[in-house]
């Protein structure tokens, strides 16, 4: 996605606006998240959760596609935030941004935490403490059932109107409103870190981790940041779940959301900025699609796609799309 | 008289064998290799389902089948790898997870597929599933067994290692990969070979897992954690550090389980990350 022109190359103040300049996919694709109001009303409730699924994808895209940190327990920050939303409009006040501010806060805090220890490991020991952590975390709360509800999950969370105006309706008008405005607030605060210098340390750091340093951008500090922000955003997500479903069930916290959420991103295509969201809307209409049909058999086509993808499709959906473009315009 | 934490002692070595058994494969195949392979458990399981299907369909004797859970098992590893695996030696990390968990969830979905999502239940010979008293300690037949099997293998498979031209080509090529290449070890055999052994392996640990943990097309995930711990806590490529991790692994579980139950399946998680944290590349390990 990003337009490399080197006969205009160029200062790196302007080489740097290129990149975060608008272009009229991005703001078609936008334009094209309002349709389902209109054209699918009956799919709303679908259509909110890949929003949220969307935000999460993103997140990990941050540590994942931008700085190479490979995740099997992204799941953690998500479900934080599903159970403190959750918790904080159960116990203390059902005002909806309120709660998201303290999934935010709580994720953050639990991610801040953990990136001291994440930034100081990398390839196998990583992705082994990432899953541990995240089943850590489940365990936790399934033993903290009088806070949590255990496996029976959290009942009883009843949320107040969005700007004390818009009910969530049984449709799912107000919550896909809801989780489409946060995703989009989201995204322009994630695309603009990726199109600041920030983010091109981060890319530095996927590609050589330990010359980064050499060059004046210390890896495991930029790392420290970024998981923060990430664990942040993947909070959000988890917070708009709990508050738009009005329950959270021990399931936001487990391994196989962490899988599906790295199945999306990847089949999307990883260190592209849509790449999650894309890749979470094929992977959650195909699912409702196919569980439809034989829901036992849903994750045998999650892993015949996983190989496609491996072995044909490297770099996702919009990364076969991209290179096809590249050869279009070749000719 | 023996106080019980023997008890849970002898539990906790029988329980981990198995893990030692399913996971020792792993542990070389990385090593060797680097490659992840989070569809290991997929071929302990089919191990199992073998032994399951040979027994109930055909009547077989237990002991029968085990040799032919390992036969299947290291079989379809080698058929998956020579047309898969092999090319994905060279890709990175997250290339690898993607493509054998997708393997993982498909044999998963396959498992459902043929035999249904019950447990399965096996019919052990009788002689088995009692129990012999020692010094007032309860000792379950078949975990005296399964502890055996596992020292018996553990020898085998040093002996192999330390004393065989197979097996200081394999401690060549973890060791270092390319000075192996320029010594003329066909490093891709050994690892196909490695790969199949470990793979069987995985193979008859599934099957004599049935007794003591049942068996649903879930083995392939709920056992995969138990494996990548024992493998990232002892150290890649060590046969030793597998076993030191398996039976520590093994005995924090039933421990665990057994004096603080509310913690749960808590502690070999906490063990884990602690061990990680002490020593990245695990107890044995010389990198991470």
């Amino acid at each position: 996605m990003t337009a490399s022109d080197p006969a205009a190359a160029m200062t790196p103040q302007t080489y740097m606006q290129s990149l975060s300049r608008w272009r009229v996919l991005e703001i078609a694709f936008w334009l094209a998240t309002l349709l389902p109001f209109w054209l699918f009303p009956t799919y709303l409730s679908l259509a909110s959760q890949i929003a949220i699924t969307a935000l999460f994808a993103l997140s990990l895209d941050l540590i994942l596609g931008y700085a190479g940190i490979v995740s099997l327990g992204h799941a953690a920050f998500f479900g934080l935030g599903a159970y403190s939303a959750g918790i904080f409009t159960k116990f203390v006040w059902g005002e909806p941004f309120s709660g998201l501010l303290v999934a935010a806060l709580v994720a953050g805090i639990v991610g801040f935490a953990s990136s001291f220890i994440i930034s100081r490991f990398r390839h196998l020991t990583l992705i082994m403490i990432t899953l541990g952590l995240g089943l850590l975390l489940h365990e936790a709360a399934n033993s903290m059932s009088w806070l949590t509800g255990g496996s029976d999950g959290l009942q009883g969370v009843s949320i107040k109107p969005v700007f004390g105006v818009f009910k969530f309706d049984l449709y799912g008008y107000t919550a896909y409103g809801y989780a489409l405005g946060i995703l989009f607030l989201c995204f322009l605060f994630t695309r603009r870190l990726i199109n600041s210098p920030f983010g091109l340390a981060l890319r530095g750091i996927r590609e050589n981790f330990t010359r980064m340093p050499a060059i004046g951008a210390d890896s495991r500090a930029h790392i420290r940041k970024v998981y923060t922000i990430s664990a942040i955003i993947a909070g959000i997500a988890g917070g708009i779940l709990a508050q738009t479903t009005e329950t959270v069930a021990l399931e936001v916290l487990s391994f196989e959301r962490s899988a599906d959420v790295l199945v999306m991103l990847v089949l999307g295509g990883a260190g592209r900025l849509y790449g999650g969201l894309i890749g979470a809307g094929v992977f959650m209409i195909a699912r409702d699609q196919f569980s439809g049909i034989a829901p036992q058999y849903w994750y045998f086509w999650i892993g015949v796609l996983l190989v496609v993808v491996v072995m044909l499709l490297p770099n996702g959906i919009l990364g076969g799309l991209s290179k096809l473009t590249a050869r279009w315009r070749r000719k | 008289m023996l106080p019980p934490v023997f008890g849970v002692l002898f539990d906790g070595i029988a329980y981990g064998m198995l893990l030692f058994l399913l996971s020792v494969g792993m542990s070389v195949t990385l090593g060797l290799m680097n490659f992840v392979n989070l569809a290991h458990c997929a071929f302990g399981m089919l191990g199992a389902y073998v032994t399951v299907m040979l027994m109930k369909n055909f009547n077989w004797n237990f002991f029968a089948t085990l040799p032919f859970a390992f036969l299947a098992a290291a079989f379809v590893s080698v058929l998956v790898e020579r047309t898969l695996y092999r090319r994905l030696y060279r890709a990175t990390d997250l290339d690898q997870v993607l493509l054998t968990i997708g393997l993982a969830f498909i044999s998963v979905a396959a498992a459902a597929w043929f035999f249904g999502t019950t447990q399965q239940p096996v019919a052990m010979p009788s002689y088995m599933r009692g129990s012999i008293t020692f010094f007032g300690l309860n000792i379950g037949i078949y975990r005296l067994f399964l502890i055996a099997v596992g020292i018996v293998v553990t020898i085998l498979l040093v002996m192999t290692l330390e004393h065989t031209r197979f097996g200081a080509q394999v401690r060549a090529a973890v060791d270092n990969q390319r000075m192996a290449r320029g010594l003329g070890i066909d490093v891709d055999r050994t690892f196909a070979v490695t790969f199949a052994l470990g793979s069987g392996l995985a193979g008859l640990g599934g099957a004599l897992a049935i007794e003591i943990v049942g068996l649903d097309p879930h083995f392939a995930f709920v056992y995969l954690v138990y494996v990548l711990i024992v493998v990232s806590v002892g150290g890649l490529g060590s046969i030793a550090g597998s076993f030191a991790a398996a039976c520590l692994i093994g005995i924090s579980d039933i421990a665990g389980k057994y004096y603080v139950p509310q913690l749960g399946g808590f502690l070999i998680y906490l063990v884990m990350v602690a061990v990680l944290m002490w020593k990245p590349a695990g107890l044995f390990g010389k990198r991470s």
